[in-house]
């Protein structure tokens, strides 16, 4: 086992806000090591953009707070300066966001773009070194006829063409880790195929690590290496790609991957779902913070309903949940696709 | 874009012939009698009767009108013969009050309104925006506070009340400045500027407080758009970011909003300067409304509307030039 | 079976862009252009495509919120053209939709009792007492707690504000839903039980859904029909499991070979049909196929001659010079 590119150790991010405090992030641990890609599911609001965004330290604003440890190379990056983390910001870790009309500068070209995020890290670059740059990278991430198009501002281009280009800005300067918070949700099928891939052969030649955030399980199984499942600001579940699907070990990935619709799916009747809703992370339920909503729950005064589970091994996976091991898997096998 | 320029232009000079009828339309339909001015103490009926005729005010409106523009193209002459008076191009009238022709007029009076709008316009864009930007910046902490309470109270209080205030403190008792008064800023520039500090700090106050707000909103909102986070994440430098992300953004709407409010502050700030006894445009025009003076009524109220026109069209190519989404649209 | 909605040669263009002098604009979006279909009581038509097709607009314009450019729609076989406003209010009754945000078009300031209450108010069905019975009936059907109808949207998640939008639907007893994209702004988890929702409200009352959404999974588990959308026209339609099972334009092979499936080995193995590109713009779409900028298959007969929508297997048309087999 090689080292991990980036630990993140019991990560707590609260905001405080009118209604009370927030706890968007509740003490979650997971590596990232280099090369692989990571995913992380879970439905919207369970923490994972307020996940990637400590990383990147993002959360800025009076009215948040940040606890735990994010080791980078040896430097906990809850620490250091704003100096040094403006050199690590873009260099070392880079991202790519879910909304690609309005992540990038509409006042300024593409071309213009991609330059401003080398210089930033290469600023004795000479014109014609970083014009080089931009081309190059606009080549790469597929923009027919780059020379042309450097010069023209993002509104002038599609959707899936502007998230190409906030593609090449995060790769310009070949980072080690690379977030992606839902990169193709905004995007049709056909265009996510076309980033997803483009995603994968990028991360072949370059070597990065990416971090891809996502509600799409389907996405997940086509991209990740390992997984990490998330609800209500806790890691539910850590496991392989192919554990994940095969032997989900938590109730909740169960309930997830059991509501998934697939297309060669033709039965009418119901389908399965999760009941209930997620949560108000304001009044988190005690104990497991799944267990209104969960088929097993253990019950009146159970572990379940007083004590958070901790992620721990099970079977081949890491799982946070009460119920015995044995159990668990008996439920994944017949509950998995 | 060069299309949409050329659009946008010939709009505005057939809006120019629209609004000056209009003006001209509505002050003519006055109940008082234009020819009523032009003798003065010895009117009679007869007198007036005849006047009426030779001044053309017995002609229907739309001819009036067409003498009218003409007279702004070719020059016209007023008044009876022998005693007429001739008013070279652009000729917008002559006042039988001032006996002076209303181009005179305006030509004198106008630099006075300049230079207090000009002032005016520098100290609260500086004060607004300045303000406004620290105030986002420091969300929250007193710089916000400051800032939040600057506004609504600058709102809040009415201009002449904080002129006549302004002077009682600050001339009467204070004994700082001497009472504003106007001097060509050829003439003498200090005293153009101590003479008229506060009547542009009167007219700023009320305004900075609409741009603070407008400025630390607009600032706030941008922040919170995602480009500026990728800016954040590329590792911008907080300076630039500030710069060339968000007042870039944030400024286009202020700009144009700034444009328009200079353009009627052009037309002549009318409360600050008869508070002020300053003489511009808008003391004259108020003058010609207590003095029922025709002319000099439609030939400011004209030019204000004039200003107002051109502004807008000048915002709206602006704006196209700010704004590449705008520019690729139209 | 009886034949509830017809559309016949629907099309709906949009003026678009400035014209370089003067101020009335010469372009038009061809968003819907020349649409038939039948859809039998009881069942659902499922319009898939990617966004930007006319799937909304199509939407709009059956259920009676747009009037179309030209082709009619017929409601239990009567023109809506040829009714007149009172009458056309009469049978709009009858025909209700169903938006993708609910949040979007929910008074923030109407507790929901009232939003549910509205179409009953504006076509004054029930008095106040009614209504309020009716509004608490409907809650319980759309799995509401009748006791919250004067809360107000923003107390609500999602899914439930979802339930809402088909509560209001259905005060009026209609026979057909236009659901546009209900659930595609939900979780999966939620999307499973707003899906059941519907299926079960359709066999309760014989409801007729058009059922549109860009996700062509959601659609298999609701659709008897399904029509596939690319710009402005229906490239495909027919029997869905005909479809599912053998899809034959192009553009359905590639959409469905690009979704993304939620099993790591199969996706793995199977080989992906990559298409190039963006849709193209509806405004000047391309010559003969519009697909055929994007298609692998085209030829010189894509650009020059316009496929037309024929049967290939029963219950099955397609669209394409070459479709697959
Ligand atoms: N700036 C903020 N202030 C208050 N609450 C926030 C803020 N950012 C996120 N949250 C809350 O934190 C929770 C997790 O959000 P997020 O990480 O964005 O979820 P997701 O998993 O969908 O990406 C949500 O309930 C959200 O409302
Ligand atoms: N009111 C409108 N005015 C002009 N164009 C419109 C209007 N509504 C939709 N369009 C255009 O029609 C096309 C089809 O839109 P829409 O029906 O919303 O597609 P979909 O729902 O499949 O995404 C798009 O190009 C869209 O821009
Ligand atoms: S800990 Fe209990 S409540 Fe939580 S997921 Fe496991 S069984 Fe369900
Ligand atoms: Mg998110
Ligand atoms: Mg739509």
């Amino acid at each position: 086992m090689s080292t991990p590119l980036i630990s993140i150790r019991d990560l707590h991010v609260s905001f405080h806000t009118q209604d009370g405090v927030v706890k968007a992030v509740d003490g979650v641990s997971f590596d990232v090591m280099p090369g692989e890609t990571l995913g992380i599911v879970g439905e919207s609001g369970s923490g994972k953009s307020v996940t990637a965004n400590a990383i990147m330290r993002l959360n800025f604003g009076t009215q948040v707070d940040v606890s735990g440890e994010i080791i980078m190379n040896g430097k906990n990056l809850l620490e250091v300066d704003d100096d040094e983390l403006r050199t690590l910001r873009g260099r070392q870790m880079a991202m790519v966001f879910q909304d690609p009309l309005t992540a990038l500068n509409p006042f300024y070209t593409v071309g213009n773009q991609i330059a401003e995020a080398y210089l930033i890290h290469h600023p004795k670059a000479t014109k014609s070194e970083v014009r080089e740059i931009v081309l190059n990278a606009m080549v790469k991430v597929g923009i027919p006829e780059p020379t042309k198009r450097m010069d023209s501002y993002p509104h002038e281009f599609s959707g899936g063409m502007r998230q190409r280009i906030v593609i090449a800005i995060a790769l310009v300067n070949n980072p080690q880790l690379l977030i992606a918070d839902e990169p193709t949700t905004a995007l049709d099928v056909t265009v996510q195929a076309q980033i997803l891939e483009l995603i994968g052969t990028l991360q072949e030649e370059y070597g990065s690590a990416v971090m891809l955030i996502t509600h799409d399980l389907g996405v997940i199984a086509e991209t990740a290496d390992r997984v990490m499942v998330m609800y209500a600001g806790h890691a539910v579940e850590l496991a392989n790609v192919d554990e994940l699907f095969e032997t989900p070990t938590h109730p909740y990935t169960v309930g997830l991957l059991g509501s998934v619709h697939s297309l060669d799916d033709s039965s009418r009747g119901a389908l399965q779902t999760i009941s209930g809703t997620p949560p108000s992370l304001i009044n988190l339920p005690t104990g497991c913070a799944f267990h209104p909503r969960c088929r097993f729950e253990l019950g009146e005064n159970s572990l379940c309903r007083t004590e958070a589970p901790q992620l721990h091994a099970v079977g081949k996976s890491r799982s946070a949940c009460h119920l015995p091991e044995s159990q668990l898997l008996q439920i994944g096998a017949k509950g998995g696709v | 874009m060069i299309y949409f320029v050329i659009r946008r232009l010939l709009f505005a000079v057939v809006l120019l012939f629209v609004v000056s009828f209009f003006t001209y339309v509505l002050f003519t339909a006055l109940p008082t009698n234009p020819a009523a001015l032009t003798c003065g103490k010895n009117c009679t009926p007869e007198v007036i009767a005849r006047n009426e005729v030779r001044l053309g005010y017995d002609q229907p409106i739309h001819v009036q009108y067409g003498r009218f523009l003409k007279g702004i193209f070719a020059g016209r002459t007023y008044g009876p013969e022998g005693a007429s008076v001739h008013c070279p191009a652009p000729a917008l009238g002559y006042s039988f009050e001032y006996h002076e022709c209303v181009t005179d007029l305006i030509t004198r009076t106008f630099p006075v309104t300049l230079s207090v709008a000009i002032g005016a316009f520098v100290l609260w864009m500086g004060i607004g925006v300045g303000l406004g930007t620290l105030a986002a910046l420091r969300r929250g902490r007193w710089q916000d506070r400051f800032a939040t309470t600057f506004s609504v109270v600058g709102i809040s209080l009415p201009t002449f009340f904080f002129a006549l205030l302004a002077i009682l403190v600050i001339v009467i008792w204070g004994g700082l400045l001497d009472f504003p008064q106007y001097t060509g800023f050829t003439e003498n520039p200090i005293k153009w500027f101590s003479g008229l500090l506060l009547p542009w700090a009167t007219l700023a106050i009320l305004s900075a407080s609409t741009y603070v707000r407008l400025t630390r909103n607009g600032i706030l909102e941008v922040m919170n758009e995602e480009f500026v986070r990728l800016g954040l994440a590329k590792g911008v430098k907080r300076r630039t970011l500030i710069i060339k992300y968000v007042m870039r953004a944030a400024m286009v709407p202020i700009v144009t909003i700034a444009g328009l409010d200079f353009a009627a502050l052009l037309g002549g700030a009318v409360i600050t300067e008869s508070v002020f006894n300053l003489p511009g445009m808008g003391k004259l025009s108020i003058r010609a409304v207590t003095d029922s003076d025709l002319p000099v009524l439609v030939a400011t109220t004209l030019v204000a509307a004039v200003l107002i026109v051109v502004a807008n069209a000048v915002v709206d190519i602006l704006y196209g030039f700010l704004d590449p989404r705008v520019r690729e649209k139209v | 079976m009886a034949t509830v909605l017809e559309a016949d040669h629907v099309k709906k263009y949009f003026p678009t862009g400035a014209s370089k002098w003067l101020l009335r604009p010469t372009d038009q979006v061809l968003a819907v252009d020349d649409v038939s279909f039948k859809l039998e009581a009881g069942t659902t038509l499922g319009v898939v495509g990617e966004s930007g097709c006319g799937k909304s607009t199509l939407g709009r314009v059956l259920a009676m919120l747009l009037k179309p450019t030209d082709g009619s729609v017929r409601l239990n076989g009567v023109d809506l053209a040829t009714l007149n406003e009172r009458d056309l209010n009469q049978v709009r009754r009858d025909i209700q939709f169903v938006f993708q945000d609910p949040y979007a078009c929910l008074n923030p300031r109407h507790s929901i009792g009232e939003s549910i209450a509205t179409p009953m108010k504006v076509q004054k069905t029930h008095d106040k007492q009614g209504r309020r019975q009716r509004v608490q009936e409907l809650m319980e059907l759309v799995g509401l707690n009748p006791e919250h109808f004067n809360r107000f949207p923003h107390e609500f998640s999602g899914g439930q504000r979802q339930r809402v939008g088909i509560a209001r639907a259905l005060a009026l007893n209609p026979k057909i839903i236009v659901a546009d994209e209900p659930v595609s702004a939900l979780d999966v988890s939620i999307q499973s039980q707003i899906l059941n929702l519907l299926e079960g409200l359709q066999n309760d009352f014989g409801l007729s859904y058009v059922f549109i959404a860009h996700d062509l999974a959601v659609v298999r588990h609701i659709a008897d029909e399904v029509a596939v959308m690319y710009l402005g026209k229906f490239v495909e339609y027919g029997d869905a499991t005909s479809i599912y099972k053998t899809p034959r334009h192009p553009y359905t092979k590639a959409l469905m070979s690009a979704a993304p499936v939620a099993d790591p080995k199969i996706g793995r193995e199977r080989k992906r049909i990559m298409l190039t590109g963006d849709v193209p713009s509806p405004v000047n779409p391309p010559s003969g196929c519009r697909f055929r900028t994007r298609c692998w298959k085209a030829t010189d007969q894509c650009a020059e001659v316009e496929p037309q929508l024929v049967e290939v297997v029963p219950g099955h048309r397609v669209a394409c010079h070459y479709p697959e087999s």
